[in-house]
């Protein structure tokens, strides 16, 4: 079912039973790789990708034609070296990029739209085990992901203690806050009273709920940076103007910038996944299935876990993702941290910073050579 | 290697579980590590010994012992070490009463605020010390609450903390701490080290 040319595909034949109580099979996960996997087949990490990424981890995405989402990490010699490991990414089940979602069709080939059964974060993971068997791969190396990618791996790790040696979850949370349920509500509020979601079926009514979600890619987006890296780069400063033009247009740098930011978002997102998709963090509440007791999740892994937060992430921020050192440290695993000093907000794990790159190349290659 | 280091790393056995509270640059937990099959871990405050750490391949966290430390189980390692770092805590009882909790076994070195050289300093000179172990000037010294071997010594024994092992350190020159010869160590040398149970 490779709908689209360049994206590579492998249909799931078991079924595969969800949180919500349905089950799917014969369904397609979309995925990418970049590396060579060795004769050992000991070199293989698996990213998860966050909230709007998809499998085009690096290099020239080539439905978007921009750079992969995790050009700054992932490459030959870089941080997660493909000269040395290879990465397997796969699309989430709910996304847009050619795994299975609300755009495709059900059985009676009717699109889904909002009949799309909801889909977890543990769901996600459980479609993404497939590719282990698929590339006969018995363990991985490492599971590497943040923001969302990050409560993937916590997931993934809790499902299948002894099938990863290195755990790296970056800039995230074992549960989702109040605060981080608000900001995606609003988000799924932009679209849907966009007049042109009608009721998730847009695309068989031949529209396009662009605006709503423009608005839900602009709050969000807001959410990724800091105030200080938001003061820095555009303060108060003018759009392409002299003085205030007292209306409504984008007066200011920053209004300019958030509004290129939805417009290009639309271009490459479904409306649809981005509501499925933030249902899906929402959900995620690790300790909750383990009654409460966060450390449970880990109690049967042996695996050697390094953490990751920044210091200007309000989003996930560094209480959260202490909070998980925590957990594994009352059981005695092994897990290192750090908290990465940068005023880049949220988003500091996508882009060039240089602490938090060396440190994981660091931890990636010298545990590999202890392998 | 300081020599230090090298005593601290002979009171622990192979193949033990130890965490190094203070672990700096990581040099002790990499001879640990590599000479004694030691599962090492370490808790640091700095982000760029983290770093430093993370380039040799040891497995630390960055965060502050008292705070911390509370986070480990009781008995949860065979040996926690504590590198001149006592007198730098606002609460020096708290985090050593901690690290009697997590540690089966506790080894903790100070300056000796003791030593002949300190006592000198301060006596001839009328300025606060300055010496190899106590390098820094009165108004940015991290060190809060400086004792001496003596001091040290008295503190333990008045609480229900064993001492299996004391030793005093005067650069290279290592030697038995007991209650006959603790005015003399505590005047010549300029290093404690206490091995300690509770």
């Amino acid at each position: 079912m490779n709908t689209e040319k360049n994206i590579k595909t492998l249909i799931v034949k078991k079924p595969l039973k969800l949180d919500c109580g349905k089950t799917i099979k014969d369904f397609p996960i979309a995925y990418e790789t970049y590396g060579s996997l060795n004769s050992k087949k000991d070199n293989a990490i698996l990213v998860f990708h966050a909230l709007t990424g998809d499998q085009f981890v690096t290099g020239i995405n080539p439905i978007t034609n921009k750079e992969g989402w995790w050009s700054y990490a992932v490459g030959p010699d870089k941080a997660i070296d493909t000269n040395k490991y290879f990465v397997i990414c796969s699309n989430v089940i709910g996304g847009c990029m050619g795994s299975y979602g609300p755009s495709h069709k059900d059985p009676d080939q009717k699109i889904f739209g909002t009949n799309f059964p909801v889909i977890t974060i543990n769901d996600m993971v459980n479609a993404q085990y497939n590719l282990l068997d698929h590339f006969g791969i018995d363990k991985l190396f490492s599971i590497a992901g943040g923001s969302m990618g990050g409560m993937q791996v916590l997931q993934f790790i809790s499902n299948f203690p002894d099938k990863s040696k290195t755990v790296i979850p970056i800039a995230t949370t074992s549960s989702h806050s109040a605060q981080n349920i608000a900001f995606n509500e609003l988000g799924r509020q932009a679209i849907t009273a966009d007049s042109n979601w009608k009721d998730g079926n847009y695309t068989s009514n031949d529209t396009n709920p662009g605006k709503g979600l423009a608005v839900a890619r602009m709050a969000a987006h807001i959410t990724y940076l800091s105030k200080k890296g938001l003061q820095e780069k555009f303060g108060r400063k003018l759009q392409e103007r002299e003085d205030l033009k007292f209306g409504f247009d984008a007066d200011f740098q920053i209004e300019s910038y958030l509004r290129y930011q939805g417009s290009v978002f639309v271009d490459r997102f479904d409306a649809n996944s981005y509501l499925y998709i933030t249902r899906a963090m929402d959900y995620f509440d690790l300790a909750k299935q383990f009654r409460g007791n966060l450390s449970e999740a880990f109690i049967n892994t042996k695996a050697k876990f390094f953490i990751i937060s920044f210091t200007s992430d309000w989003l996930y921020p560094t209480q959260e993702n202490k909070d998980i050192v925590i957990a594994l440290n009352s059981i005695g695993a092994d897990v290192g941290f750090v908290e990465i000093k940068s005023d880049k907000g949220h988003d500091s794990f996508l882009l060039d910073v240089p602490d938090f790159l060396n440190a994981l190349k660091n931890f990636l290659d010298k545990s590999y050579e202890e392998n | 290697m300081k020599n230090e280091f090298q005593v601290i790393a002979d009171l622990i056995e192979k193949n033990k579980k130890v965490l190094d509270v203070g672990c700096a640059d990581g040099t002790l937990m990499k001879f640990l590590k590599d000479n004694k099959n030691i599962n090492i871990r370490g808790l640091e405050i700095s982000k760029e010994k983290v770093q430093e750490c993370i380039a040799k391949g040891l497995t630390v966290i960055e965060g502050n012992a008292e705070k911390d430390l509370k986070q480990f189980p009781d008995k949860s390692f065979d040996y926690v070490v504590l590198s001149q770092t006592l007198q730098a805590f606002i609460n020096p009882e708290l985090v050593l009463d901690e690290l009697l909790r997590v540690g089966k076994k506790a080894i903790v070195t100070i300056p000796n605020f003791g030593y002949w050289k300190v006592r000198f300093h301060l006596l001839f000179k009328g300025t606060m010390p300055i010496t190899k172990t106590l390098p820094d000037e009165w108004y940015n010294t991290p060190n809060l609450h400086m004792c001496t071997i003596k001091d040290f010594f008295y503190f333990v024994n008045s609480r229900d903390i064993k001492i299996f092992k004391s030793l005093a350190l005067n650069n290279l020159n290592k030697s038995i701490i007991n209650e006959s010869n603790l005015g003399v160590k505590n005047l010549f040398a300029d290093l404690g080290i206490f091995l300690i149970e509770k």
